[in-house]
This record gives C-alpha cells, sequence and structure tokens, in this order.
C-alpha cells in the first residue's frame, strides 16, 4: 500500500506530476473545491442520516488504480442507495491538497489520514472526532483505535492495516540446510540463522534503515519512543538501548545490512533480488514479490520475539471527517458503508489490505491463509507514534539510525529523547 | 506639485485611472499575499481557516526565534538547510555562470556552422520540464545507472549517488588519507547555530553534487541565450581594432568582450544567486532532503513546515529569512560588480571591493 519503499514512490510520484503538468492540471486542488452551494444540508451536525441529499467529496491517497476503483464503486453504491452523490478524488500529495483544503475552509468531507499524521491533524481541530459514537466501534482492533485516539477520544475509524513480519527466501534456507524447527522465535536466534545464511554476495537480513522497521525490535524489547498515552518521551530507557546495540550487532558481523548498502531502493527489493535471504517487511511486499519477482519463493513468519515480548509495528490509515464539512451525517454514513466488513473484505480482494475488523479476521485468514503471520501481529502490533509535531522529530531520528553502523546507540536514543521531550506533553 | 486649474488640471486623476488595473493587479496577488505571509510568520495559525480570523494570535518574533536562536531540532534542521544550499549556491552558480558563457561564445563563433542547431540543443535542456529532467536524472546517477557505468569503464565505482550523505570536503579528505569517522576534536567540539563546525564545513553531499550537476545542465541554455544577445551587440570594430593592436584571442576575451558583457554579467549572476537559493522542485522530486539532511533547502524546508508539520507560521518565518538572505546578497553583489569611474576590468573592480572590504576609503587608487 502507501508504505512502498520510498524511491519507488518518488518515482511515481515525479511521474504523476508529470502526468499532471503535461494536463495543465497542476493547479491543484481540483477536486474538493466542488460546489459550496449545497446549502440546503449545511449543520446537518450528528443528526440523522436522512437529511437532505448531500454531495460528499472523497480524497483518498490511492496506491493505484485498483484502490481507486475499488473505492469508487463502493462509494457509488453507496450514494446510489442513499441518494446522494459522491465523488472520489485519488490525491497527488494529499498532504498538501489536505493543507490546501483545510486554510481555504473547504477540506474534502472525507479523505485517508495516516496513523503518523493523525495527531498532527486532531491537534489542530481539523478533524471530527465521530468515532467514539460510532456504532460498533469496539470490532476494531484496539491496537488501531489506539494509533487514532487523541486525547482520550477516538476520533475517526480505521480503514485497514498492515504490520511487519519475518520474510524468509525458501530456496536460501533449504540450502543452508535450515528446517521449518529452525524458524527463529528469539532474537538469539534470529541473529544465528542470519550468520548461516550470510554466505557469498547473500546477506542474512535486509533490514530497512527507518524507525518503521527498526522500531520493531525497540517495541520487543519493551520500549518505545513514548509512553503509552503519548505524554512523556521514553526514547532513552534501557530497553530501546538493548534494541539499537541488537541491531547493531547484527550489522556489525555483516549478517544484516541496510538496503542501500545492497544496492537497493528498500529491503524488499534486496530480497526480491535474492541479495538477502530475510527481510522484515509488511504485507505489501505480497505485491511486491508477485509483479517484480514471481520466481521467488518465500516463506512468511511472525517476527521473533524480544527479550520482554512478542512485537511488530502497524500501519495504518483511518476515514477522516473534516470538522468544517458541512454533511457530517452523510459522511458518517458513508464511513459505516466502507466499513463494514463485507466492503472491507472486498477492498482486501481488490488491492490487498487486511480489514480492521476482527470479525473479518477469520473470512481473511481463510481466503488468504499465507498472510496469517501479517494478520496475528495485529494482537500486539504498535502503531506510529501518536503525539502532534512529532514527524520533524522521527525524521532525525531516522537520519541517525541511518548511521546505526558507525555511531553510538546511547547519544542516537539521547538526542532523540532531548527533541521528543521539547514536543510531547506541551 | 499639483497642478489644479488649467488645461492640465485632471492629468492626475487620469494617470491615476490608467495605472489603476496594474495597482489592483499587484496589490491583489502580490502585495496582499506578501502582507499576509508576514502576519502568519508572527503568529500560531495552524492552517485552519483564514489565518485573519480573531482565533489566531499574534506570537511576536517566537517562530524566527526558534529558528535562529534555538536551541533545538528546528534551529538544527534549519542552519543545516542554509549550509547546503549556501554549499550548492556557491558551486552552481560560478559553473553556470562560466558554462553559459562559454557556450555562448562558441555558439557566437564566426566560423562555427549550424549555429542554429547548437543554439537549439543548448537551450533545450532550459524548455523542458524540470519535473521530466529531474526523473531522467534519477535513472541517470542510480547506483545501477549510465553515469556509474561510464564511471566503471575508466575503471572508477562511482557512489550510490542518491543515498550518500558525507560531504564532497570530507569525501576529498578522506580520499587524501585523513580518518573522518573521528574527525578532529577541535571542530566536533565547537558548534555554532546547533551544528559542529565538521558538519559546517562538510562541503555539498555526494547526492547534492548530483543535484548541481543538473541544476547547471538546465540553466546553462537561458542564460547561454542573454550572453548571446549581449555578444551580438559588441561591435565587431572594437574587437578588429584590438587585433590589429596585436592582442591575442585571450586578451580579447579578458580585456574587450568580458568587460561589455558586465550588465548582462550582473543580469545573468543575479537570477542565478536568486533561482538557486530558492531551489524546490529538484529537491521535491528528487530526495525530499535525504540523504542524512544533506539536501534539506530553505525553500523545502518551509514548505516541510507548513504542509506536514502544520507549523505553518514557522514556513513562513523560514520564507522571510530566505528574503532577506537573497536580498543582502544581491545588494552584495551589485555593489561588487558596480561602475567605476570608467575604469573597467573585473578583477580591478573585485581587487577594489576587497580592499574596501579593509579600508573603505584607502586603496582605490
Amino acid at each position: 500500500m502507501n508504505l512502498m519503499n520510498s524511491t519507488a514512490r518518488r518515482v511515481t510520484l515525479a511521474a504523476l506530476v508529470t502526468v499532471a503538468l503535461g494536463t495543465a492540471t497542476a493547479c491543484g486542488g481540483k477536486g474538493f473545491s466542488a460546489s459550496p452551494s449545497d446549502s440546503g444540508a449545511v449543520a446537518a451536525s450528528g443528526g440523522s442520516v436522512s437529511a437532505a441529499p448531500a454531495a460528499l467529496t472523497v480524497l483518498i491517497a490511492s496506491s493505484g488504480d485498483a484502490e481507486t476503483n475499488a473505492v469508487k464503486t463502493a462509494a457509488t453504491a453507496w450514494a446510489t442507495s442513499s441518494g446522494n452523490t459522491v465523488t472520489v478524488t485519488p490525491a497527488q500529495d494529499i498532504k498538501q491538497q489536505l493543507g490546501q483544503g483545510f486554510a481555504a475552509g473547504s477540506p474534502p468531507d472525507v479523505f485517508y489520514v495516516d496513523a503518523a499524521a493523525f495527531a498532527d491533524y486532531a491537534s489542530i481541530g481539523a478533524l471530527e472526532p465521530y468515532g467514539e459514537s460510532f456504532a460498533g466501534k469496539d470490532d476494531f482492533y484496539p491496537s488501531l483505535r489506539q494509533a487514532f485516539t487523541y486525547q482520550n477520544k477516538l476520533y475517526c475509524i480505521p480503514k485497514d492495516f498492515s504490520t511487519l513480519a519475518l520474510e524468509i527466501n525458501s530456496a536460501a534456507w533449504a540450502k543452508a540446510g535450515l528446517t521449518t524447527a529452525d524458524v527463529p522465535t528469539t532474537w538469539d536466534q534470529l541473529s544465528a540463522v542470519a550468520k548461516k545464511l550470510t554466505v557469498g554476495t547473500q546477506v542474512g537480513l535486509a533490514i530497512g534503515d527507518t524507525r518503521d522497521r527498526i522500531g520493531a525490535f525497540m517495541v520487543e524489547a519493551g520500549g518505545w519512543v513514548v509512553n503509552k498515552d503519548s505524554t512523556a518521551a521514553t526514547a532513552d530507557s534501557p530497553e530501546n538501548l538493548a534494541a539499537l546495540k541488537y541491531v547493531q550487532s547484527l550489522l556489525a558481523d555483516g549478517s544484516a545490512k541496510f538496503p542501500k548498502q545492497l544496492d537497493s531502493g528498500w529491503a524488499g527489493e534486496a530480497f526480491g533480488k535474492q541479495k538477502a535471504a530475510m527481510t522484515i517487511e509488511g504485507n505489501w511486499i505480497r505485491g511486491a514479490m508477485k509483479n517484480d519477482y514471481p520466481t521467488v519463493k518465500y516463506l512468511v513468519v511472525p517476527m521473533p520475539k524480544g527479550p520482554k515480548a512478542a512485537g511488530t509495528l502497524t500501519f495504518t490509515q483511518c476515514w477522516g471527517i473534516a470538522a468544517k464539512s458541512t454533511h457530517k451525517a452523510q459522511a458518517i454514513a458513508l464511513v459505516t458503508a466502507l466499513t463494514t466488513k463485507a466492503a472491507q473484505l472486498g477492498f482486501a480482494q481488490a488491492f490487498g489490505v487486511m480489514p480492521s475488523r476482527q470479525s473479518a479476521q477469520a473470512d481473511y485468514v481463510a481466503a488468504f491463509p499465507d498472510d496469517k503471520a501479517f494478520v496475528d501481529g495485529a494482537a500486539y502490533a504498535q502503531g506510529p507514534v501518536n503525539a502532534p509535531k512529532m514527524n520533524q522529530v522521527l525524521g532525525d531520528f531516522d537520519t541517525a539510525l541511518q548511521g546505526l553502523p558507525k555511531s553510538d546507540p546511547a547519544a542516537i536514543l539521547k538526542r532523540l529523547q532531548a527533541n521528543t521531550a521539547a514536543v510531547v506533553g506541551k | 506639485m499639483s497642478t489644479r486649474g488649467g488645461i492640465r488640471g485632471r492629468e492626475h486623476v487620469a494617470g491615476w485611472l490608467f495605472v489603476a488595473p496594474v495597482l489592483v493587479v499587484l496589490g491583489l496577488f502580490l502585495v496582499a499575499p506578501i502582507l499576509m505571509a508576514l502576519w502568519v510568520s508572527v503568529s500560531d495559525w495552524t492552517g485552519q481557516g483564514s489565518p485573519l480570523s480573531s482565533s489566531v494570535g499574534f506570537v511576536g518574533g517566537r517562530n524566527y526565534a526558534r529558528l535562529l536562536t534555538g536551541p533545538g531540532l528546528t534551529q538544527a534542521d534549519f542552519m543545516t538547510s542554509i549550509r547546503n544550499n549556501f554549499y550548492f549556491v556557491l558551486f552552481t552558480v560560478p559553473l553556470q555562470t562560466v558554462l553559459a558563457l562559454g557556450l555562448a561564445l562558441v555558439v557566437n563563433g564566426r566560423r562555427l556552422k549550424g549555429k542554429g542547431f547548437f543554439r537549439t540543443a543548448y537551450y533545450f535542456p532550459s524548455v523542458t520540464s524540470s519535473v521530466a529532467i529531474s526523473v531522467v536524472f534519477l535513472f541517470l546517477f542510480s547506483s545501477s545507472g549510465v553515469v556509474n557505468a561510464l564511471l566503471s569503464a575508466v575503471g572508477l565505482s562511482g557512489p550510490q549517488w542518491f543515498a550518500d550523505p558525507r560531504g564532497l570536503f570530507q569525501v576529498i579528505l578522506g580520499g587524501l588519507g585523513m580518518n573522518t569517522d573521528t574527525p578532529p576534536a577541535l571542530l566536533t567540539d565547537h558548534a555554532f547555530g546547533g551544528l559542529t563546525l565538521w558538519d559546517w564545513l562538510a562541503g555539498p553531499s555526494v547526492a547534492m553534487c548530483a543535484i548541481i550537476a543538473l541544476v547547471v545542465w538546465t540553466t546553462a541554455g537561458t542564460f547561454m541565450l542573454m550572453f548571446l544577445a549581449a555578444l551580438q551587440d559588441v561591435p565587431v570594430e572594437i574587437e578588429e581594432a584590438a587585433e590589429m593592436d596585436g592582442a591575442n584571442s585571450w586578451q580579447r576575451l579578458r580585456r574587450i568582450t568580458i568587460p561589455m558583457l558586465r550588465p548582462t554579467l550582473f543580469l545573468v549572476l543575479t537570477l542565478g544567486l536568486i533561482g538557486t537559493w530558492q531551489i524546490f522542485d529538484q529537491i521535491y522530486i528528487m530526495s525530499q532532503g535525504s540523504p542524512g539532511k544533506t539536501t534539506l533547502t530553505p525553500a523545502f524546508l518551509s514548505y516541510q513546515s507548513s504542509f506536514v508539520n502544520q507549523d505553518w507560521g514557522q514556513g513562513a518565518a523560514i520564507a522571510f529569512i530566505l528574503f532577506v538572505i537573497i536580498v543582502v546578497l544581491t545588494l552584495l553583489q551589485r555593489w561588487l560588480l558596480r561602475e567605476r569611474d570608467g575604469r573597467s576590468g573585473l578583477r580591478y573592480r573585485i581587487g577594489i571591493a576587497l580592499s574596501l572590504l579593509g579600508n573603505r576609503a584607502g586603496g582605490a587608487r
């Protein structure tokens, strides 16, 4: 989904921008400036769903045509049955387009909100906190609801999610004389098999050099950047230090490498090119492997447990509703229709995302048995740092992590602690 | 001043009437947005609704203070972006100016055949979309791309251009045998604006060098056209007279051609300076500030602060600091290249300027 490797995404983005310039639509925000004139339905705040017909605008950060078409179809079906109209626009740069919409006072009614950006939007009052009163909200995974909770209020309903797991190249595994009994379940075992799989030009493990991968080890060690309700910085804890030191030890003996050391844009590419026998990625690797490296056979297993607990990271988006929307009742009805179990399973079929409803888990695993490791991760997964103004801090942490093979983990965490403490809990 | 009555009595009314359309357009699209941005830079606007609404508060110089005096991540990031952009300008402006002048001299050559073709070929990169060119360069400079293939053909192993955060100066020092992993304590212990001296002196990163190459290549064509237009205004008689006096071609270029191009040189340097301090689209498409923040520039940081971090006041403050930097540098450069007493020669002028820096009155003659 939208967590593909950054280089590929940048190229795609650039290509999209090129197309946009070519077709002279570069003035941006072509979607949601639509008619502000439906004065009939003004202020339908939280009232009955059967308000006057509304023209809703939906802005999505789409991964491609499959996603755009699936969302359009589902939205149109709701529109026809409810007598409203819906315009679904795939964003070229959703942050920028939402920013323009908020500033102009005419944001789209419904839009994707990434968990990493959620707290920023919630803290400035851009989002309508409809989640608390959403019917059946308890069916959504608690870790996902936590990702969209700001100041003890559930703001929006998770759309879908993905988690990290360990992918293993079957051929390399067999060649090293390993069997299913050797699948690593602890850090020590992971180190051991990574060493064993480092043969010739092949390294044991390719791991992305950002918090979105290395952070999983921090969770497994029992640490994280902030405390549970994001009110205090907990970056320089001994748990986090243990995690970074562990990753550094893998990098030090050459059994693990960052993608760019393997001439790859992201870890999945190194894995697909068989430069690495194992990698840690999310379920989006399925699509990449199918399209780019269809001959590589691999196995997906849960992340090995850390010294404290099982842990992984989850990435998710929610259906945000603008606080400034004039059709909130209809918007909530649309989100309800798009998050039913059937709709979520439909999206899973169409573009490979995992349903955010616990009740859909059994059906999903039945349809995609190979993805069990990803789905199971939901039980112990940690969402992105849920605090406003953290983007810059975490970007700085990522930059420091790029230097992890050489630098001092304690110094990295000290800097992260200082920067986090400056913005969290204020 | 006023001429009421008489035949010209209503002239000023008519005058205002004629300039009114321009005043309205400039006011609406230039003055008003600038004033509004100035207000945003001293406010705590979060990007919600109008910045002029009553819920937006005045915070004085707080946004500027966080950037300039810190301490903290905001200041460190801003200073990093200034450093990056400074090195970018330092390399790009001279290179693009020299290249443009060189191309113009070649195309202007009396004996060159197929001038039209070369003019078009050199100008072509300038009229192509910067987005398209950026994407092409991403492929050219990828670690298994054409540039590295060419380098390996001559026995060099090229760097991973867009993933290499090492500074050029540090790479050179490393190549000369210095251990760049443990830089001298003198440089790492002293910090200014949140960055150590070692960081300040890093030079443009390898990734930034690729972007410098791109920008030099794309802008040289436009500046070539300006030089070319000026070159065609240089009277042939003067060149011929110099030739009769026994000046060789280098002397003619140094003593005749370049001095006569001074107004154009000023134009090209000014436009180059302004354009390079504002670099945004190449960064946005190619690197987004990575690797290791070494391609972060103030313009991109301003965008990121506003649209990504929802900190619009800070984004606007960055834009105004950038504005001040550009104005100051342009004034400085204008002063360096100004006309003095009919004496010509760029070296003479720079010599005077440098000596004046030490002693405002002395050294002029």
